[in-house]
């Protein structure tokens, strides 16, 4: 399965996923139960999820914006918060 | 006068009447729950009892707490407050009052909040809106956080804290009054609001919401109690994280939330995890992975070079076959030669043993064997005649040799026997005239022995028998004096009937009864009455019989 996409597209993988996966993996090779063809596609699968998971962690950004609520009672659009 | 005699009503005494009316009123008011206002109340009294009355717009009771009981009390009163009490009425004959002594005190107000809460609780319950299988997890990262909560104040300023310090996201504040009358209905339209915003719109769509407020009484977070915002929230498709209030304040909210967070901090920490624990964890799961990899390469390279060794080279794989062949090549030319000699030979061979098998050749085979057989008999029965000869010869001597050592043994053994039956005889002789002279003695002994016993037995037995022979006399001459005979000696006689029976009484005596007298000297036959014999004594007797009257 993993083989089909060359790049796999992992960037709508949520961050707790990704990790799962990248548990299981490496759980599985250092196990050693898996084929030499498995064992390198499921590494470069593991190789592929650890960086999205770095992209993840990396994008580590406070922004804070309040909501500004029109006469409906609806969200109007936002302006940045300050305390 | 005449008034009295009109009625027999009893006459109590103000003392009789009051008890009366305090049994009456205390039994039929044991224990009631009253609301009204707290009215006159000026703390407690020096003694430490609270006298107070509760009031409404039309009547008023007296009110009494004792000093027990004012301490143990959740809610203290206050002037003016709207309570309901719960109590005892009490009559208090001295002054003709009644009054009411109260050992529980609540506000009147919360207390129909809670019941009102209670009832919503149920009706929501009932609808499953609570129900476990209604909450939804809560994302572990997420992008977008929305937090409904007021702009101003700690509670928000914490939750940005808590977040940045944990992992630093987008937040999305939906400004709302967290007290008031608008507090619910604008806590509500937030939640829908978040909710309806698009995915991919302008203003980001939060993956998670809190909705937080600080700590209050009960009225302060009433709005988190109402029916609207607990449906807004139960409809909520974002997860939704409910932080109202301190830990031990529970409101409608949190029963509907998909989350209930102790405090609005606790809300920020279910929301966001720990980004350096994640990289940390990340860093130490690609080392893992690299390594993992490594060793398995390696380990396939160590098997694939070991595999490599183990297997043999071609050349070494080839050589021997072809030596094999080398060896068949050299020896093709000279093999079929070598065969057809081999053959020749065998024929040459085959033809000798058929001629060896001729009639001829046998009868001189078979004469051969006879005379061998012959030679060996001969030489076998001189063989054994020999044997036979030594054999007598042998015997003989041994057999001679045998019955002297015989004879001399027999006469060895009788002269032994000889000597010993000499020296048993001897010593048997010895023993017996030992014995014979030690029993003579014996005997004489004995006779002794027996002659002075006789001797001094003798005397002994004399005085005995003449001591016998002198008390016999005495006894005779003591049972002569004792006899009858002596009575009858003294002129006395014994009659007799004719059985031999002593006659002891005249009665006995009949006519013509034959009789026998004994004196002294001898015995007389004699017959009682006029002296006429009876030859059958007994029959005048039974005659007799009916003339008894005759005889007197």
């Amino acid at each position: 399965m993993s083989d089909q996409p060359k790049i796999p597209d992992l960037s709508a993988m949520p961050f707790e996923t990704a990790l799962k996966e990248l548990e299981s993996i490496v759980a599985k090779l250092e196990r050693g139960e898996v084929g030499l063809e498995e064992s390198i596609s499921i590494y470069e699968r593991g190789e592929a999820l650890k960086s999205h998971c770095e992209v993840l962690l990396k994008k580590a950004e406070l922004r804070i914006e309040k909501v500004i609520v029109g006469n409906d009672g609806k969200a109007k659009g936002v302006e940045p918060f300050v305390d | 006068m005449s008034d009295t005699s009109l009625t027999n009503a009893p006459e109590f005494s103000v003392s009789e009447l009051s008890g009366a009316i305090k049994r009456t009123m205390e039994e039929s008011f044991e224990r009631v729950r009253v609301r009204g206002e707290i009215s006159g109340y000026r703390g407690p009294h020096s003694s430490g009892h609270s006298y107070f009355a509760l009031k409404d717009q039309n009547a008023k009771i007296d009110a009494i707490i004792w000093k027990g009981v004012f301490g143990r009390l959740k809610f203290k009163p206050e002037e003016g407050m709207e309570v309901i009490a719960t109590g005892k009425i009490t009559t208090f004959p001295g002054k003709s009052s009644y009054q009411i002594v109260i050992d529980q005190i609540e506000p009147a107000g919360v207390g129909a909040l809670l019941a009102q809460l209670e009832e919503r609780k149920r009706r929501l319950a009932a609808e499953g809106l609570f129900a476990p299988e209604r909450k939804q997890l809560v994302p572990y990262l997420p992008e977008v956080i929305g937090v409904i909560t007021s702009p101003t104040g700690a509670v928000i300023r914490d939750i940005i804290h808590r977040i940045s310090d944990r992992f630093p996201r987008h937040i999305l504040i939906w400004p709302v009054r967290v007290q008031g009358e608008t507090c619910a209905s604008e806590v509500a339209n937030a939640i829908e609001g978040f909710n309806s915003l698009e995915p991919d719109g302008n203003i980001a769509r939060p993956d998670v919401l809190i909705v937080a407020r600080g700590g209050g009484s009960l009225e302060d977070l009433w709005g988190f109690n109402e029916e609207i915002v607990a449906r807004a929230a139960s409809m909520s498709e974002i997860p939704l994280v409910s932080a109202v209030g301190h830990e031990t304040d529970t409101t409608l909210i949190d029963f509907v939330s998909d989350l209930r967070a102790p405090t609005p901090t606790g809300a920020a920490e279910f929301v966001v995890p720990v980004r350096s624990e994640l990289l940390l964890g990340l860093g130490d799961l690609a080392s893992r992975l690299a390594n993992a990899a490594l060793r398995l390469h390696q380990r396939r390279v160590i098997e694939l070079r070991s595999v490599i060794r183990a297997l043999p080279v071609a050349e070494s794989l080839l050589s021997i076959p072809r030596q094999r062949l080398d060896l068949c090549a050299v020896k093709l030319p000279t093999a079929l030669r070598a065969g057809v000699d081999k053959r020749r030979i065998a024929l040459s061979n085959e033809i000798r043993r058929f001629h060896a098998q001729s009639p001829q050749m046998q009868l001189i085979r078979y004469r051969e064997r006879l005379n061998s057989n012959n030679q060996r008999l001969h030489a076998s029965f001189n063989a054994y005649i020999k044997q036979m000869k030594q054999i007598n010869l042998n015997d003989f001597s041994r057999l001679k040799a045998v019955t002297e050592r015989l004879k001399t043994t027999l006469s060895q053994y009788v002269h032994n026997e000889k000597v010993q039956l000499i020296n048993t005889h001897s010593r048997l002789r010895a023993a017996l005239s030992a014995i014979i002279v030690l029993k003579r003695q014996a005997n004489l002994n004995n006779t002794l022995m027996l002659k002075t016993g006789y001797l001094r037995l003798q005397p002994t037995f004399t005085q005995v028998i003449e001591r016998k022979k002198l008390q016999i006399n005495n006894l005779w001459k003591m049972l002569n004096t004792l006899s009858h005979k002596q009575v009858l000696a003294r002129g006395y006689a014994i009659i007799w009937d004719g059985e031999g029976q002593a006659l002891r009484s005249a009665v006995k005596v009949l006519d013509g009864m034959k009789l026998s007298i004994t004196f002294s000297d001898g015995d007389v036959k004699a017959v009682a009455g006029e002296g006429q014999t009876s030859s059958l004594p007994k029959k005048p007797v039974q005659i007799s019989k009916p003339g008894q009257g005759n005889l007197f």
